[in-house]
């Protein structure tokens, strides 16, 4: 951040600007960005999500709103931004009001912790793996409420379901990170990023891996593990009660949430923003010129987006292809095979990094 | 013990249509369920009883809107059973293999509902890109996709001048089927939900009276078209399996499937070898006046048996027309079997009896 920072007074000096003024702008200015690049990540996303199954099935997707229907999921937002918020009589209001909104904030701060390229970042922390780990779970915990507050029973069965399945995919989910930290002997997410220098973590942990992305598809609550949405089952889970913008915050949440996995999934695994053959292509392109330094960290970001926007094509992928599982299954596959199997990966890992 | 009592339906995802299910839960453990019908009804037995035969033709269609021409066969053949009409024998390969071809299509739209209920999203699609090969021909031949209203007394409203199509379109399902197949029939999530999942005893399916693919699944050697002259000629498999559950009725339709493409291809063999030959396709009748008699018409509908049962007094409207519809048995059965299981396998369970509601409701 700080060489951003610099930048920024620099440029600030040139014309003239009061110094001060101009650090208040930039306390302010990467939280800005942020919140327009979520916006317009999760439209986005939302409408590569339709465009990329509507082709695995043989249709074509939205393709009237826009170039290509590229504005399609613009309109659906405003069209839920302009819709009646309908509460059922016995609902808990306060609940049934604030579940949305923290379930799609928890998700924001998700975003807030990530590091996009070396210098910009919003939170830098020490043990920024730790924190994500922790807000990751908050969203499970608020559709629970979410469902719970509806008064309404398919809403409680969906609730239940998100909190048996919370309790189900965190514990492989922790194992896989441990094994992780051992690996970059930090909880930074900076230096995991740089620990992998050489040889991406998905090459020691591959067993890892897979546990990790099957319990991040867990966590997003996407199919096959959308138990507590279902919707042949329970209608819409523990959203049937929602409409107009609290629906769009759990659904737009969602993919926020979809992102920022694939992202953070490409940072323990992938190598984060390296490029994925060692050497930058900017500094191929401009040589040693340092007027165009910056260019390094556009690149970074690039690659830390491709690297994701493959895992989150995987994930629709997935969705496309599997019917969904049962609850009993869930715990069975969580419980049974995936916790020892992590456990036993971490073990290994521990042997093989310190003994 | 606390129960929650929920009311599945009549407006819910996974009840095609509107079924009721008043189910009570412990938990996720279905207690007890209780499926209450009568939301789609319509009259059609009370409505043959003002209406003449022909009036009353195109009405049968709409009893089931997935197989409307083994519908409009079951009364056809009751009304000529009844005449003494005897229909020419091209028009019955053409019925058989338009019956055929309806079976397919009400089977692939099975099979992609049913993989909609257990949370996968593009069979349908699949599905439904084959089903609307069979529905392009069935416009082709009698100008509607559903409701044909094309057999008539004595034969079929028109000859079939397109073979080449059904060709194309069997061979394209029958590959397609494979496809099918190797998305589902060995995944692990598939077999899952679906084997040992709903398990109906050879002994509780005939108890409850089930028909057709349902019963098939739980071993019982039991296919009406054996005993229907109009395919005697017809070489074909009946289809069993001896488990019962729904990866058994999944099994069962798929393979019936195939079934039908043979026997179509026989049918377009034997259409093809008199095409130079001008048969009629329709004995010409005038009914004007019915004997005092009482019928039976029955024809292995992609459900199961359905029965037509018509009774005339003379006049030119029947007395009293009684439909046996499949799916109604395949919905009371719910109340036993869906005891003891869980929500998601509720659907799992509903889905591949294949309960299609104007038929149960008529």
């Amino acid at each position: 951040m700080n060489y951003l920072l610099n930048l920024f007074i620099e440029f600030l000096d040139k014309h003239n600007f009061n110094e001060s003024i101009g650090i208040m702008i930039f306390s302010i200015l990467p939280f800005a960005i942020i919140a327009a690049a979520l916006v317009f990540v999760v439209l986005m996303l939302v409408y590569a999500e339709r465009k990329i199954l509507a082709y695995m099935t043989q249709r074509k997707g939205p393709n009237r709103v826009g170039p290509n229907g590229i504005l399609q999921t613009t309109a659906d937002a405003i069209k839920l931004l302009c819709k009646e918020n309908i509460e059922l009589l016995h609902s808990d209001k306060v609940i049934f009001t604030i579940a949305p909104i923290l379930a799609f904030s928890s998700i924001v701060v998700l975003w807030c912790i990530i590091p996009y390229n070396a210098e910009f970042h919003l939170i830098d922390s020490t043990i920024s793996l730790l924190f994500y780990v922790a807000v990751a779970g908050f969203p499970m915990l608020f559709h629970f409420l979410a469902g719970y507050a509806s008064n309404n029973k398919y809403s409680l069965l969906g609730s239940y379901r998100a909190l048996s399945l919370t309790a189900s995919y965190s514990v492989p989910i922790l194992f896989t990170l441990l094994a992780t930290i051992f690996l970059a002997d930090s909880m930074d997410l900076h230096k995991i990023i740089i620990a992998q220098e050489k040889v991406w973590f998905i090459i020691p942990n591959i067993i890892g891996f897979i546990v990790f992305f099957i319990a991040s598809i867990a966590e997003l609550n996407r199919c096959p593990f959308d138990l507590s949405e279902a919707e042949s089952e329970l209608v819409s889970g523990y959203h049937t009660e929602y409409s107009g913008m609290r629906f769009a915050m759990f659904f737009l949440g969602e993919y926020a949430a979809l992102f920022v996995t694939a992202v953070f999934t490409a940072i323990i695994f992938f190598g984060g923003y390296q490029p994925p053959f060692g050497v930058y292509l900017s500094n191929i392109l401009m040589g040693n010129c340092r007027c165009f330094n910056f260019l390094i960290y556009f690149e970074q970001t690039f690659w830390l987006i491709a690297k994701s926007s493959i895992i989150i094509f995987l994930i629709i992928w997935i969705r496309g292809t599997l019917p969904r599982l049962t609850q009993k299954s869930v715990m069975n596959l969580f419980w049974r095979y995936l916790t020892p199997i992590s456990i036993i990966n971490l073990i290994l890992i521990i042997l093989a990094t310190r003994g | 013990m606390n129960k929650m009592t929920l009311n599945l339906g009549p407006q819910h995802p996974a009840t095609h249509g509107v079924l009721r299910l008043i189910i009570d839960l412990d938990g996720e453990e279905v207690v007890s369920a209780e499926p209450d019908i009568g939301y789609l009804h319509r009259g059609m037995e009370k409505l043959a009883e003002t209406r003449n035969y022909y009036q009353y033709l195109p009405m049968v269609d709409r009893i089931d809107y997935l197989s409307g021409f083994f519908y409009s066969y079951a009364f056809c053949n009751a009304v000529e059973e009844l005449n003494h009409i005897k229909v020419p024998q091209k028009a019955s390969y053409i019925r058989i293999m338009l019956m055929e071809l309806n079976r397919i299509s009400s089977h692939l739209l099975w099979f992609g509902t049913y993989l909609i209920d257990l949370g996968a999203i593009s069979p349908i699609f699949y599905a439904f890109r084959e089903r609307e090969l069979i529905m392009d021909y069935f416009e082709k031949i009698t100008g509607q996709r559903m409701m044909y209203n094309y057999f008539t007394f004595g034969g079929v409203r028109h000859d079939i001048p397109f073979f080449d199509d059904v060709q194309s379109i069997i061979n394209t399902i029958g590959d397609k089927i494979g496809d099918y197949e190797r998305l589902l029939s060995e995944n692990p999530i598939f077999l899952d939900r679906t084997v040992n999942v709903g398990v109906i005893s050879e002994k509780k399916a005939t108890e409850w009276a089930l028909t057709g693919p349902n019963l098939r699944a739980s071993g019982v050697l039991s296919d009406f078209r054996v005993n229907m002259p109009i395919y005697d000629d017809i070489d074909f498999d009946i289809v069993l399996t001896n488990e019962g559950d729904c990866y058994s009725r999944y099994l069962v339709r798929i393979y019936e499937m195939r079934e039908s493409i043979k026997i179509i291809q026989q049918c377009i063999q034997w259409l093809g070898q008199c095409s130079s030959r001008d048969l009629p396709f329709l004995e010409k009748v005038t009914l004007k006046t019915f004997p005092n008699q009482e019928v039976f018409s029955s024809v292995e509908a992609p459900r199961g048996l359905s029965m037509c049962y018509l009774n005339s007094i003379g006049g030119n409207t029947p007395y009293r027309v009684k439909w046996r519809t499949s799916s109604f048995y395949s919905t009371q059965i719910l109340k036993d079997i869906l005891v003891g299981v869980t929500v998601p396998e509720i659907m799992a369970i509903y889905g591949s009896l294949d309960v299609v509601l104007p038929e149960v409701d008529r």
